[in-house]
């Protein structure tokens, strides 16, 4: 110790406190005694622990521990009671991120909705009315037909001036514009918006059943939200199916590709941390140093939007050296069996050379017989073509049971390699639309010139084999050629040498171990125009090294969130199928395009975009009238479907042969084909846990300004569109948004932790509860409750305004349907289809009851799910016995779904993953049809309840619901089902494909994985480029490290812990480029809108690109732009919608509709922005 | 061998952490969201390279934390001697300011909501809780988050300063990794010995240092004597708090709140032994580089019967001793030395041990980089690594990068050799060798790294012998109010201390259930101590 005076002081100078010390008294010990320290335990107490989890589009399904004393929620922790995943492997505990950590503050928090609002204006009117004698639906009418009126309220939208009302009149008002929308224009003008069931199954069906119930549409998310990778219907014939986190451990080669697991899947991050201790080589290509950067092994610095040249380049390299150079048994027999490599292909002559043009199929080989036509044809060793199992003629015929299967009875050829040979056009993409020239083995077919699929490929892969015509790379390093990994150096920036590299790396790792190596896939590549291009190269790399449907293999593709695993129980609640069928469910992408206008922004030609070897089917065509052409074709729903109220059809005499005359005779119009006369309108529209104005919605702008009619940043605004074109924009929401912002109505909702529901995810295996750990506050109510309020007003209002009617509602065909079979050889029809229509009875006065009640088609029709049927009739009367029955009304004698927790135990018996039974039963048709037995699947004795869920995450069970295996001793993977027990996919060929031979694939020049840029903005919208004090940046919108899924961003505590409101991150030379320093407010402008926000300067970021993370609303600290003098807008004021016409395809095998699995994605990557510095006084008002 | 002492000790593996921060905010929801610590954060997790929290915490020379050597070799307080301290204990201590943390902030969210009919949508525009005005937000808790430090910041760097031109902040030389810290419980901690009131305490039961409530005075000492910046002073009771490693928790058995919910699971928590008579020799030896050294001389092993016996004389109970002998911690510390030491040249001897961090080798992204998983290229790899060497040796070994590489070499041999058992090939014993380790330690390195489970990487004793603290409150004492020189820049001159039972429950839910949001918050910096300003305290509500 240092002097003898200090000591003495030490020794004497614990100036207040003798104590054991330390014998040298530097350090004080103390035992017991600790009364002091009672705060800290005192605050540590608690009254009870209650199991919950937050529940909109976020695929944590984390389940928390909510903490409460007193009846206050204090704070919340992890659960760490996960099932065990195994004993050689990291286990789930504990699950949670820091966005679900801070969620209880919004409980209390002064941004929490307490009452209902509705805009001040609308109000006084409303109540003007209702004194002047009017009722509700007529008042309501009244208002809404008024231009000055309408206008009144409309303009002030999202201008606050909210006036708290009472639940009675709120939902009064609520009833009457249902009423009177119903009435006037019909229920198809009437839609719902709430994403992502899987987060919180009850709280979205109950909704979307009230929705359905009358008639209303629902509209998708999951292709709006550009979460949908549409390779994935197109490649695997599924929605999105994909293996747990915990399979990440079971990879031995890990790409990240696009996938910032670190922060977007924060709880499961830990299994890809720890499989690198089990020797998992970890890759990341991402175009900034990302937080996952941190564990690569390499980090592949990419251009954005590039990617697919660098997986294209990889698949050169498999190709040739583990397909031609040598071959592999494994690779080969897995292709063979698994993909659609072995199948012909037929030649068409185009300009003296030939185009790959249509799969063969066994009519072509002159069977008439029935599913000829979906029949695809492969080589058998002898030369001779063979029909196999399998393919879709298979599936629904009644010669096809039984050999719905992946039974192949020959070897097939997977070349044909070694006789004739033709020249083939194939389009190319990377250097503006033109066409290499390469050959193809050939023989002839009958009158068909045919090839195989995996012939197509060497040679789009540009992968030579002696004796070929054509043009062909010399080598590896040639960079003319595409696809060398010379080629897309300059492309991607990845050097050639390491594109070889790894890609190698992948093969080998696959080979060595059968199949484990994995892509996890993220919306840095999923979210581009062409995404599903980008997708369908990288699948292409797991196809080829056999690792789909293995475990540690395949895509793990996490964006957004599809699974609900208890699937069959929540679509019959959601869509009021035990009442009612078909619900109205329409694809949310050109819903908006069209309704909000933004279709009159693009000024490009449709044909722009397509390839110079199509029919040029496009040309001069714009994309609304593919869109159009879309809906006539019978290929995708569209709400509304007519310019005339379907009750109005529904008063004929026959409703579908009068309203097949009116069309046929052209009195009536498909309303997509003028969505600006006011008849054809969008009129009420709800949105529930979701903040669709502040988050979601591409072109936010158009939406304001054309939907709302409120105010908006466009810079220049059609003067000819229509503006605010809904009646009613409603609002639940615990918090205040830009969508409760803009609302007419808000509904105070309870959050998450004062409610029961059910959760689920694709992370993990488990199913479990929301519990309330308090009732819901002030005047707050579930949403459950709130709909049950909105549809018991509604009732009384429609029982006399409305009564019982008969609403005409169009059939789309639908995939896992045999209405999949509608268009055979994917032509596009030469004119108008008149659609298949159903007539729907709607007893307008027993909607509440009938929400309230499960209704008897759950038995008399079964619960369809994925082509196969549960049926439920034990389940039905189980439910009665205990959810008890209805005593009274139309629903007298059915199972009542009177609560969440009913509704919940509806869900979990009405579900295969949940319920055995019925899981076996659609494995035994299942069984019937491949003439496989799949009994080994599922175990009639397993069944999960409510309060199984309630007590802990329970582990779900094998289902035909979903495409992979569940079992205690293996880890989620999908497409095992398929592997192992020979089940096809739900494909055309019956297997997962490389090749789609649609007219309009062909059109886009997308028939084989192609690598296509990101769209060049500019140039499509005509503009220069040059901009004054500015620079010109390709503008994204990452998933926030501060605000995704089940956090938002105006969260206190995430914004003490980030930059405290919006911002923009750029790099250290695009920031000196305008002088901007870290922190200067800078604002970012194009011809959609302004962003202002502060700028993050990081030499993380690579020059030109900057990042404005996902979801950064306008409600937190943001000021009034210097372009407009209006606020600024949220990340999405910049973006706007662009169609792909592909991902409207129907009819047509996996290319049919289905909710939520194949539509337009709302994709947003291609944008580019100016961005400059701004005056840095910033003024809020 | 004399005197064996018991502690429960972290370490925290940064070659799994992803910056999650989940451990923060827990720890903030459970323990300081309350007013009076709006800015504290007992958990904070750092990007490096970053400036910290506070800023510049580790610039020494100007905070002047923890202990040195005086010119005799003894160790003494680098805030100066006791002497000198006790004389000035009225000035101002040497310590940060609130901009130096962050001056907290809210915003108007009740305009959402409430904004009368106006020209533009309305919006929430932040207000400091400090002087509940208009602020523009400058600083938060987490800055430089992510950045990777960033031109304006990272130069600023105290560990960048260091080692100058080591660190090249450009995008193809990028790197980050995250820090979290806690309070380090030290085992020679220089708060305590800078405590004038003796309000701070190392628990001799378990080690954890305390800040005692009643007999804290607000002196601050221990603020600047705290070399981490882990005593936080409550600007509204005038009293010093810290992170208490979740006591309340840890002696029933349960982990701390940071460690539970921690889903990197990258913290472990076990019982380490030492020898607390040889604490100040080993703090003192001279060469800071020895340090790392000299602690894990400290440390004894508790299979040694030797050692048991000494700790069964110091009353140390069996099934301490049993969870000792079970102690990740001690494993990773002592067994496979992976772990190390945070800024062990603060000579406090911190009980918060690191693994420190693998990253992507540096020139893969121009060349064709090595292979990190290829045996041969395994070890020349590791100086090449993106994250410098040098950085983690100024953050753990006082500079010597021989104990950083060598754990980072044990981490890479690890991998390789699982990497053959994954792809099916022989073991090759030669890779572990290489590092110093046999088949059996990596087999048990890697259990514990990968696999651990809860009760594997949470090993704590429950059976305290351990007195519950009574819940009645003592009232403050005199020497506190209204002390000459209490001006600083938490708002110390707002007059009497407000006794902590103030936070209870009640006003809490007072004031998250009144109808009304209010602007009126106490403003405690410039009140001049009479009356009672509204806002101060809750108002009574007939319900």
């Amino acid at each position: 110790m240092a002097s003898d005076a200090e000591n003495l002081l030490l020794k004497t100078g614990r100036f207040f406190r003798r104590v054991p010390a330390n014998d040298d008294p530097r350090t004080l010990y103390l035992v017991g005694g600790r009364e002091g320290d009672s705060f800290y335990r005192d605050r540590w107490s608690h009254d009870k622990v209650v199991r919950s989890t937050h529940g909109v589009n976020c695929t944590g399904s984390c389940s928390w521990k909510v903490y409460v004393k007193d009846g206050i929620i204090t704070w919340e922790t992890q659960q760490t009671d996960y099932p065990s995943v195994g004993p050689d492997r990291p286990e789930y505990e504990p699950r949670g991120c820091p966005r679900g950590a801070a969620f209880s503050w919004y409980t209390y928090s002064p941004t929490r909705v307490r009452y209902p609002y509705a805009r001040g204006v609308l109000v006084e009117m409303y109540r003007q009315a209702r004194r002047g004698g009017l009722d509700p639906v007529a008042a309501w009418a009244e208002i809404t037909t008024d231009p000055e009126r309408r206008r009144r309220y409309q303009s002030a939208r999202g201008k606050g001036g909210l006036v708290r009302i009472g639940w009675p009149e709120a939902t009064e008002m609520i009833a009457a514009a249902h009423v009177h929308t119903i009435k006037t224009y019909g229920p198809d003008r009437v839609a719902g918006f709430s994403p992502i069931p899987a987060m919180s199954i009850v709280s979205h069906a109950v909704g979307s059943r009230f929705v359905s119930l009358i008639g209303g549409t629902m509209l998708s998310f999951y292709d709006w939200y550009a979460d949908l990778p549409v390779a994935s219907p197109q490649v695997f014939g599924d929605q999105t199916d994909v293996p747990e986190s915990a399979d990440w451990w079971d990879a031995a080669y890990l790409v990240l590709w696009g996938a910032n697991v670190p922060v977007t899947r924060t709880p499961d991050a830990h299994y890809m941390a720890e499989a690198r201790y089990r020797g998992q080589k970890v890759v990341v290509v991402s175009p900034d140093y990302s937080d996952a950067a941190k564990f690569a092994d390499e980090w592949l610095a990419i251009r954005p939007g590039t990617d697919g040249a660098l997986a294209m380049a990889m698949g050169h390299v498999l190709l040739k050296e583990f397909f031609v150079d040598r071959q592999v048994p494994y690779f080969t027999d897995y292709v063979k069996r698994f993909t659609d490599l072995p199948f012909l292909v037929r030649l068409r002559e185009r300009d003296g050379v030939h185009v790959p043009d249509k799969f063969l199929t066994a009519a072509d080989l002159g069977d008439t017989g029935e599913g000829a036509e979906w029949k695809t044809v492969l080589m058998g060793p002898d030369g001779e073509p063979v029909v196999p199992n399998g393919s879709l003629g298979f599936r629904w015929t009644d010669s096809g049971k039984g050999r719905w299967n992946l039974r192949l009875d020959v070897d097939p050829l997977l070349t044909l390699y070694g006789g004739r040979s033709a020249t083939v056009d194939l389009p190319r993409f990377d250097d503006g639309a033109g066409a290499v020239r390469r050959g193809v083995p050939v023989r002839q077919v009958g009158e068909h010139l045919v090839t195989t699929v995996f012939d197509l490929m060497l040679a789009q892969y540009g992968v030579a084999r002696d004796g070929l015509p054509g043009t062909w790379p010399s080598g590896y390093d040639d960079p003319a050629e595409p696809y060398t990994p010379a080629w897309q150096e300059p492309i991607t920036s990845v050097p050639a040498g390491r594109a070889v590299r790894i890609a190698r790396e992948m093969a080998e790792t696959a080979a060595k171990t059968e199949g484990r190596f994995m892509i996890v896939l993220g919306a840095g590549t999923t979210q581009w125009f062409h995404g599903d291009t980008i997708y369908r190269a990288f699948l292409s790399l797991l196809l080829l090294t056999g690792c789909q449907g293995v475990n540690g293999g395949g895509w793990a593709h996490y964006v957004g969130q599809e699974k609900c695993r208890p699937l069959a129980g929540w679509a019959q609640l959601a869509g009021g199928l035990d009442w009612s069928r078909p619900p109205r469910q329409t694809p949310g992408t050109p819903y908006w395009y069209l309704h909000t206008d933004q279709w009159r922004y693009d000024r490009f030609d449709a044909g722009e975009l397509c390839s110079p070897l199509g029919p040029g089917a496009f040309n001069g065509l714009h994309t609304a009238d593919l869109v159009a052409r879309a809906v006539r074709s019978g290929w995708m729903p569209m709400a509304p479907a007519f310019d005339r109220n379907p009750l109005e059809l529904g008063e004929a005499e026959d409703p579908v042969e009068f309203t097949r005359r009116e069309l046929r005779e052209g009195r009536l119009r498909f309303a997509a084909e003028a969505p600006d006369d006011p008849r054809n309108w969008p009129r009420v529209l709800t949105v529930w846990r979701s903040n669709l104005l502040g988050s979601s919605a591409k072109g936010n702008e158009y939406f304001l300004h054309h939907l709302l009619g409120a105010g908006s940043n466009l810079p220049q605004p059609d003067p000819d569109a229509p503006r605010g074109k809904l009646d009613l924009l409603l609002s639940l929401d615990f918090r205040m948004t830009s969508t409760t912002l803009f609302s007419d109505i808000v509904l105070p909702a309870a959050t998450w932790y004062e409610k029961h529901d059910l959760s689920s995810t694709d992370m993990h295996p488990f199913v479990h509860a929301f519990n309330p750990a308090i009732d819901p506050p002030w005047e707050t109510r579930t949403d459950f409750d709130a709909f049950h309020a909105i549809a018991a007003r509604f009732s009384e209002l429609a029982a006399e305004h409305l009564g019982v009617c008969r609403d005409v509602v169009v059939v789309t065909p639908q995939h896992d349907t045999p209405g999949e079979t509608a268009q055979p050889g994917g032509r596009e029809p030469d004119g108008p289809v008149v659609p298949d229509l159903a007539v729907v009875e709607r007893d307008y006065g027993a909607v509440a009851g009938k929400m309230a009640t499960l209704g008897p088609l759950a038995e008399k029709l079964g619960l369809p799910v994925k082509g196969v049927v549960f049926r439920p009739d034990a389940e039905v009367e189980w439910l009665g016995h205990s959810n008890g029955l209805a005593h009274n009304g139309s629903t007298r004698g059915r199972p009542l779904l009177d609560t969440e927790a009913k509704a919940c135990e509806a869900v979990l018996a009405l579900s295969g993953v949940s319920n055995g039974r019925l899981a076996l039963q659609g494995f035994a048709q299942l069984a019937e049809r491949t003439g496989t037995d799949l009994s080994e699947l599922a175990h009639g004795g397993h069944r999960i309840v409510f309060s199984d869920t309630q007590a802990r995450p329970v582990h779900v069970a094998s289902s035909p619901e979903w495409s992979g295996k569940e079992a205690h001793d293996r880890r989620y993977s999908p497409f095992t089902i398929n592997v192992e027990n020979g089940k096809p996919w739900h494909t055309l060929t019956g297997r997962m494909h490389f090749f789609l031979d649609h007219d309009w694939m062909h059109e886009y020049g997308e028939a084989l994985p192609v690598y296509r840029p990101p769209l060049d903005i500019a140039a499509l919208f005509g503009e220069d480029g040059q901009v004054q004090g500015g620079i010109v940046v390709r503008y994204l919108t990452p998933h926030s490290k501060w605000s995704i899924h089940s956090e938002y961003q105006d969260n206190l505590i995430m914004l003490s812990l980030s930059r405290g409101g919006p911002t923009v991150w750029m790099s250290v030379e695009d920031a000196s480029a305008i002088g901007v320093a870290d922190n200067d407010w800078v604002e970012a402008v194009n011809r959609n809108g302004v962003v202002v926000a502060r700028a993050i300067v990081s030499h993380r970021m690579p020059a030109g690109t900057v990042y404005v993370y996902h979801a950064q609303d306008r409600v937190v600290d943001v000021p009034l732009s210097e372009r407009t003098g209006r606020r600024g807008g949220i990340h999405n004021s910049l973006t706007r919608v662009l169609i792909k016409p592909t991902h409207m395809i129907g009819a047509y095998g996996q290319l049919s509709f289905a909710f939520n699995y194949l539509g337009p994605t709302g994709n947003q990557r291609d944008e580019i922005t100016v961005i400059r510095r701004r005056s840095q006084e910033v003024r809020y008002q | 061998m004399t005197r064996v002492m018991a502690q429960i000790a972290m370490v925290m593996n940064l070659d799994k952490c992803i910056g999650c921060h989940t451990c923060s905010v827990t720890c903030k929801q459970a323990w300081t969201n309350r007013s009076g610590v709006e800015y504290v954060w007992f958990n904070n997790v750092e990007t490096r390279p970053g400036l910290g929290y506070p800023r510049r915490y580790q610039d020494q020379e100007k905070w002047k934390g923890g202990w040195e050597l005086d010119r005799k070799g003894r160790l003494t307080l680098k805030s100066g001697g006791r002497l000198r301290r006790l004389l000035s204990i009225f000035a101002n201590p040497i310590m940060p300011s609130i901009q130096d943390y962050y001056e907290p902030w809210t915003y108007d969210y009740e305009n959402l909501t409430s904004a009368p009919l106006s020209a533009d949508t309305p919006v929430a525009p932040p207000r400091s809780l400090i002087s509940n005005e208009p602020m523009a937000v400058r600083w938060s808790a987490n800055w430089d988050d992510d950045l990777g430090g960033g031109p304006a910041l990272a130069s600023r760097d105290p560990v960048v300063e260091r080692i100058g031109d080591r660190v090249r902040l450009d995008f193809e030389n990028a790197f980050m990794f995250y820090l979290p810290r806690i309070c380090e419980h030290c085992i020679n901690p220089a708060c305590v010995a800078a405590c004038p009131s003796g309000a701070m305490y190392k628990r001799s039961e378990d080690g954890i240092v305390l800040v005692d409530q009643d007999r804290c005075r607000g002196w601050r000492m221990c603020v600047t004597g705290c070399p981490y910046k882990k005593v936080y002073f409550n600007h509204k009771t005038g009293k010093a708090e810290k992170c208490t490693f979740c006591y309340p928790r840890v002696e029933v058995g349960l982990p701390t709140v940071c460690s539970e919910t921690c889903v990197g699971r990258l913290r472990y928590l076990g019982v380490i032994l030492y020898d607390a008579d040889r604490v100040t020799e080993a703090a003192s030896v001279p060469d800071d580089r020895d340090l790392y050294e000299a602690q894990l001389s400290l440390f004894l092993d508790p299979r040694d019967p030797e050692v048991a016996e000494a700790a069964a004389r110091s009353g140390i109970p069996d099934d301490w001793m049993a969870a000792a002998r079970r102690s990740p911690v001690h494993d990773l510390i002592m067994k496979y030395r992976i772990a190390l030491p945070l800024h062990p040249e603060y000579r406090t001897m911190p009980m918060v041990w690191y693994v420190p961090p693998l990253s992507p080798v540096v020139d893969a992204l121009a060349g064709s980089g090595h292979d990190g998983e290829d045996a041969g290229n395994l070890f020349g790899a590791i100086e090449t690594l993106r994250i410098p060497v040098e950085y983690l040796a100024e953050l753990f070994t006082a500079g010597d990068p021989a104990p950083v590489t060598a754990s980072l070499r044990r981490l890479a041999a690890m991998r390789a050799h699982m990497r053959r058992i994954n792809l099916g090939e022989e073991p090759d014993p030669s890779i572990g060798a290489r590092a110093g380790l046999t088949g059996d330690d990596i087999d048990g390195m890697y259990r514990l790294l990968a696999l651990a489970r809860y009760d594997e990487r949470y090993v704590i004793p429950t059976a305290y012998a351990a007195q519950p603290g009574s819940v009645e409150e003592i009232g403050c004492s005199l020497d506190y109010d209204g002390g000459p020189g209490m001006t600083g820049p938490f708002g110390e001159a707002s007059g009497q201390p407000v006794p902590v039972a103030i936070e209870t429950f009640h006003s809490l839910k007072q004031r998250q259930t009144s109808e009304d949001v209010t602007h009126e918050r106490v403003n405690l910096l410039n009140w001049d101590g009479k009356g009672v300003p509204k806002g101060m305290f809750p108002e009574k509500e007939d319900r």
